[in-house]
């Protein structure tokens, strides 16, 4: 075996350009493999924490009528004395926060101008703002007792060239099915990087929200945050009641895990394409190989090596092309994912709904799907050498020795 | 002692629908220790039977067997097996291989059959002597003379100690001097070793070192007789 590389290497060499090339276009394509792969990830993983940190939590506690195609302020659709709800769950060992929210529809009117917008009742204090909080770029952000004061996305404020201390109109809908209008201050104005979201949602204290849609004492949900996002099923089987349903990240975000296996699924078809393009320039390189080296095989058949040896010998040799190659693919890819994981790609408002994308792409790249990815190369690469080496193991060796060569 | 036996082999090669009768026919029985040339005119068979003997081919029909034991229809690996071990070849151009050194060809059949390290260092030192080139081991073929090349073909011809050693006109691409270096090394190796020579060839230099001449002539043997050999 250690013959068949040391010849193997040697013959490598007899050509370097061609092997160099051959090795390039398999460290090539494992790149391009592993920029798809963590940019997918990427895209994928961001969309579902952003999701998770912007939306859903890992947990939701719902009223037991929660339908997640309407939104109802009705009292009995709405979850009464939250706070306490709250409390209790906090208590839990697991949750890291417990926070009533409630989401109403409203109307953003501004002379001529309207739009309709999400408002987000929030308990102002919450560390689950913490996201908010972070994303702000003007003025301050809420305080609890504020009765006039709202935070707006930056679409939104760009879009109606608002700015902090300017005045919006706002007309609600209240739980009894009445309409409600109040003239707001903006307080200041965020950003999640989620274009999606930051055009249509307004932040008003809970307290506020409560009292404009004459919901009381009610919320639509608790919005609840873990130290373990894989301990959400567990935690929503201990917060089971009749009252109220207990939703998971997973569960909410089916959409993006739905997503993600189509584009898995699809993106399996484009692994193929270009493992079978660089299979090809390793299958053209060794059967080139192969037809050179005729009379060779032909004298290694007359002094005594056998069809598998010589099979063997043309295995190595894809072997070793198959290392430089997913060597230079792991330098190549390694340097373009860690430009798009610092840097990422632009993509804009990626409109899809029940997703919040960010304007931006990270590439996320772990050792699983690197190694997976190596693994796949080397493997498609020796498959690929197969035809050639049968090629070469099946020669007769009289039919060899007349043969071209060197 | 018997090292092959040809019996009643002929060989047929079919291009689309012509046939070719490269041997029609054809006995031959040489014994341990010969220096035995085929001679005859280009087509008359003696490369195809020398093919046959090494078993790099097989017969249309008839037979071949190697030091008793019939090669008449192992496949490729048993034959591959069968030529480790018992035969060693030299072929008319320099069948090296380019990559290896002078050294790693001759020391190539050594790893096929297995042999331990210690040894093999031993037996190609000692072949690389035999054939005066122990100051040239570490060249490759490229950095070798075609007589050279083909002196480290017959010291790796002869490195697994065979009995039978097959050369297809082994001074054809030599000139007059570095024939008859390989000449002399291969039968000066004859006399010492015992080994067996049969090797195929025109050239009427060549036929005066054979003490047996086996003549064909289109595909059949036309005459064999001994010859003295030359000293």
């Amino acid at each position: 075996m250690l013959q068949a590389f040391k010849l193997a290497y040697r013959n490598i060499w007899r050509n370097k350009t061609r092997s160099l090339l051959s090795a390039l276009a398999v460290g090539i394509g494992m790149a391009l493999l592993l920029l798809m792969v963590s940019v997918l990830d990427g895209e994928m993983t961001g969309a579902l924490n952003n999701t998770i940190r912007l939306q859903s939590g890992h947990l939701q506690i719902r009223p037991a009528s929660y339908d997640e195609n309407k939104v109802s302020l009705k009292w009995e659709d709405l979850i009464a004395d939250p706070d306490q709800v709250a409390a209790k769950i906090k208590s839990l060992p697991q949750v890291t926060v417990a926070t009533p929210r409630l989401s109403a529809g409203a109307i953003l009117t501004l002379s001529d101008e309207s739009k309709g917008v999400q408002i987000l009742g929030i308990e102002p204090d919450s560390a689950a703002n913490q996201p908010f909080r972070e994303g702000m770029l003007k003025g301050e952000f809420l305080k609890a007792d504020d009765r006039e004061g709202i935070l707006i996305g930056n679409i939104l404020a760009e879009k109606f060239k608002l700015g902090v201390n300017d005045k919006v109109n706002l007309l609600v809908t209240t739980s009894n099915g009445d309409v409600n209008e109040q003239v707001f201050t903006i307080r200041g104005i965020f950003t999640t990087r989620t274009p999606a979201y930051d055009e249509s949602t307004i932040f008003m204290p809970l307290a506020k929200a409560q009292a404009i849609t004459a919901t009381e004492n009610h919320a639509s949900t608790i919005f609840v945050m873990l130290q373990n996002s894989a301990d959400a099923e567990a935690v929503a089987q201990a917060l089971k009641s009749n009252n109220y349903k207990v939703l998971t990240w997973r569960e909410q975000n089916a959409f993006i895990t739905q997503f993600e296996d189509f584009a898995n699924a699809f993106f399996v078809i484009l692994y193929l394409i270009v493992l079978g393009i660089t299979a090809t320039v390793v299958t053209n390189t060794l059967v080139m190989a192969v037809f050179e080296r005729t009379r060779e095989i032909g004298i290694l058949s007359a002094i005594g090596m056998k069809g598998g040896a010589i099979m063997a010998q043309f295995l190595a040799e894809a072997a070793l092309l198959a290392t430089g190659g997913v060597i230079g693919g792991l330098i190549i890819g390694g340097i373009a994912v860690a430009y798009f994981t610092v840097y990422g790609i632009y993509i804009g408002d990626y409109g899809i709904t029940g997703a919040l994308f960010e304007d931006h792409i990270y590439a996320h790249l772990t050792l699983t799907n690197t190694v997976n990815l190596a693994i796949v190369t080397y493997i498609i690469t020796l498959i690929a050498s197969l035809y050639p080496a049968r090629l070469a193991a099946r020669m007769e060796p009289v039919e060899a020795l007349h043969g071209a060569g060197e | 002692m018997e090292v092959t036996k040809v019996t009643n082999a002929t060989r047929i090669f079919k291009i689309g629908e012509i046939e070719t009768k490269a041997l029609r026919g054809v006995d031959l029985s040489v014994q341990d220790g010969e220096f035995t040339a085929l001679v005859g005119p280009s087509g008359s068979g003696k490369t195809t039977l020398l093919q046959l003997i090494g078993l790099l081919d097989q017969p249309t029909t008839g037979s071949v067997t190697i030091n008793g034991q019939d090669a008449t229809g192992l496949n490729r690996n048993q034959r591959a097996d069968l030529r480790k071990n018992a035969i060693g070849f030299v072929f008319q151009f320099f069948a090296l291989i380019p990559t290896l050194t002078a050294y790693e060809n001759v020391e190539m059949p050594l790893l096929l059959n297995g042999t331990k390290p210690a040894q093999r260092k031993e037996r190609v030192a000692e072949m690389l002597e035999a054939v005066g080139l122990s100051d040239r081991a570490h060249h490759r073929p490229d950095q070798l003379s075609g007589g050279q090349q083909q002196r480290v073909a017959v010291a790796r011809a002869l490195a697994t100690n065979p009995k039978l050693i097959l050369a297809d006109e082994p001074t054809a691409n030599l000139d007059t001097e570095n024939g008859k270096q390989v000449m002399d090394i291969m039968q000066r190796l004859n006399k010492e070793t015992g080994v067996t020579f049969v090797f195929a060839t025109h050239d009427p230099r060549v036929i005066g070192y054979a003490n047996r001449v086996v003549t064909l002539q289109d595909g059949l043997i036309i005459k064999d007789g001994r010859a003295n050999g030359k000293s």
